[in-house]
């Protein structure tokens, strides 16, 4: 190596000189090396609970998290094309810390029961969260329906989000009392994040409903797509029923009234009716892995590169 | 007469703060022509920042692994926020981000022209942090010390935040280099590609920067185009051998007795074409920024309107909405 080529630090307190200096606290603290062996459950207890199932922790923790980080890849879809440069930010703000939810979900889910994980061929250094979210089917993905339709207009997007957020939040609230403390603790960090998403969200579905006559339009045509997949996240899979329980998970059917309350006042001030529309499909759902047609789709896109590469190193 | 004995006053006061290396004020009288140029420069800059989250940003979604998707999302991010700050400095100085945006979307200003290169594999990203952050990081750490100051801080904040991106790029270039064979050849091939457009980054010869002369008399820009392209090859040489890749220059050598690397001149030719419009991606890049702007509009609205007391309300018992609902 040429380090003797290596320019001086100089007037121009250059860090791009500096690159390879190797020092230990570049950047604001943050060395290469850390940056590549985080352990995002470090320093939290993560034994299973008795008599918890791990089949069912993992495949529960699958649900939680797959509904993070679909709605965070559709959420990161407005990058660079939403309304303002506030809400770009804003907007993959909430898409990160979805994403940040995601992989603590993930990376739980492979630890409460390896057999989850796919299997990539020997010696690929591909970590398990990687392996969960690049290298399942979307059959195998556990989200519900409402966070896989494609973004449609701000206002759809809005209305998801503030229909989402108010229903996570709510179980959220409830999961900070779980047996399991990687759960609780998720939920502690999610709470606040999620009480942001939600507030933002509320914000703007008011701004919309109360704007032009053209945003109330679309605010409600939004409401009205989205309806139908509303109800699913209040239906109990026997995952779910089974870790509400052991005192580990939340059954989705006992936030219905707390939800709707909620939601209730944000459409009182927005003047905007409940919808009414039902579901069109009953039965199966997200949870069992039965989606729309746009998740496949999406998943392609964000599954290419990592499938091209199956030993690769990221 | 004496309104032309106050100018020459200011305009002493102003060459005596430029002289001094201080900073220049919004609120300071200044030649309407450094306005305009600081304007300018500034606008291009913000311009960059917002047009760049493109190529980039279109690899969130490809993203190959979850914390690389969470590193590009933030850095993407960032650029956004680079791109509020550099407009509210222009707001300083009497010119808004919107008066900006339909000046860059109708192409009567620029931005960097290294964004009109396409984003090709994720080892672009990379890439892009290395070499493109990095070129930008030679050419903006002088700018922290420019003469007008909401620019100046603007940039010291900035630089802060780019120096992150490019040691990200770099730490995902070195990762890769790790990895397959594959990858190997990902990351050589994106840097073939994006070396001679990165040396473009800081301007054509100073021989040919008309420019240049003026805007460094007043501090606006603090060194020649040439002198930074050079910095940059002489920081970058064993930059590139830590990696493991070649950088595609035949003439890049050291020159013992100048201290400093000898290489070869970019196509000029390509970097004016590029430049006047036709380079890979320029249609395509403004285009999508019409079209995010042209689509925000009712969003823009719609806030516009909730803020203003005096525009009635929609949705208080309207038929005219609640028919819209049913179409």
């Amino acid at each position: 190596m040429a380090e003797v080529h290596t320019p001086k630090p100089d007037e121009h307190d250059n860090v791009y000189a500096g690159l390879l200096a190797n020092d230990a606290h570049w950047a604001f603290g943050t060395r290469p090396e850390d940056l590549r062996s985080e352990d995002p459950l470090a320093g939290v207890d993560t034994t299973v609970p008795d008599g918890v199932d791990p089949t069912a922790l993992a495949a529960y923790c699958l649900m939680l998290g797959d509904d993070a980080l679909v709605l965070s890849h559709r959420l990161s879809e407005w990058c660079s094309r939403a309304p303002d440069l506030e809400e770009d930010i804003a907007l993959t703000n909430i898409a990160l810390d979805l994403l940040g939810q995601a992989r603590l979900l993930l990376v739980r889910a492979a630890a409460a029961d390896p057999a989850e994980v796919p299997i990539l061929p020997e010696g690929s250094p591909v970590p398990d969260e990687d392996r969960l979210a690049f290298f399942r089917d979307d059959s195998q993905f556990r989200n519900v329906r409402l966070v896989e339709a494609p973004n449609g207009d701000f206002a759809e997007t809005i209305t998801r989000l503030l229909l989402f957020s108010t229903w996570r939040l709510a179980l959220f609230q409830r999961l900070l009392r779980s047996r399991d403390a990687v759960l609780a603790a998720v939920a502690a960090k999610g709470v606040k994040e999620l009480t942001y998403h939600r507030d933002f969200a509320g914000r703007w579905f008011l701004t919309l409903a109360r704007g032009t006559t053209e945003s109330r339009r679309r605010l409600l045509a939004g409401l009205d797509a989205l309806w139908p997949w509303w109800a699913e996240l209040f239906e109990t899979h026997q995952v779910e029923r089974s870790l509400a329980q052991a005192g580990v998970g939340v059954d989705p059917a006992s936030l219905a009234a707390e939800v709707e309350a909620v939601l209730a006042e944000v459409f009182v001030a927005s003047g905007v009716d409940r919808p009414s529309t039902r579901p069109g499909i009953e039965g199966r759902t997200g949870r069992d892995g039965r989606h729309t047609e746009a998740l496949s789709r999406m998943l392609a896109e964000m599954q290419v590169v990592a499938r091209a590469h199956p030993r690769g190193r990221w | 007469m004496s309104s032309v004995v106050a100018t020459a006053e200011l305009e002493a006061q102003f060459e005596a703060t430029v002289g001094r290396k201080d900073r220049i004020e919004p609120r300071d009288w200044m030649p309407e022509a450094y306005r305009k140029t600081v304007v300018r420069q500034v606008a291009q800059h913000a311009h960059s920042e917002i047009i760049g989250m493109q190529p980039e940003g279109a690899w969130i979604g490809r993203a190959p692994s979850l914390r690389r998707k969470a590193i590009l999302l933030a850095k993407v991010q960032d650029e956004a926020g680079h791109g509020l700050y550099l407009y509210s400095a222009t707001e300083t100085l009497g010119v808004s981000r919107q008066q900006l945006t339909e000046l860059l979307i109708s192409g009567r200003q620029k931005y960097s022209s290294i964004f009109n290169y396409p984003a090709l594999s994720y080892a672009d990203v990379g890439t892009i942090g290395w070499l493109v952050d990095g070129a930008a990081i030679c050419n903006q750490v002088p700018l922290c010390r420019t003469s007008f100051g909401p620019y100046g801080r603007a940039m010291i904040r900035i630089c802060k935040e780019e120096s992150f991106h490019q040691r990200q790029g770099f730490e995902l270039l070195m990762t890769m280099m790790r990895g397959t064979d594959e990858q190997r050849a990902m990351v050589q091939e994106s840097v073939d590609r994006f070396w001679w457009p990165s040396l473009m980054m800081f301007g054509p010869p100073d021989d040919d920067s008309p420019n240049t002369e003026q805007s460094m008399a007043w501090g606006i820009k603090t060194h020649t185009n040439d002198e930074l392209r050079q910095r940059f090859v002489d920081m970058t040489v064993p930059q590139a051998e830590a990696l493991g890749v070649t950088l595609p220059d035949p003439d890049l050598v050291w020159n013992e007795e100048r201290g400093a690397h000898d290489f070869g001149q970019p196509d000029w030719d390509e970097f004016w074409a590029v430049v006047k419009g036709n380079g890979p991606c320029n249609a395509q890049r403004i285009a999508h920024r019409t079209k995010t702007w042209e689509e925000g509009a009712w969003v823009r609205e719609a806030a516009l309107a909730f803020a203003d007391p005096d525009t009635p309300s929609p949705g208080d018992a309207d038929p005219a909405t609640t028919e819209g609902r049913h179409e």
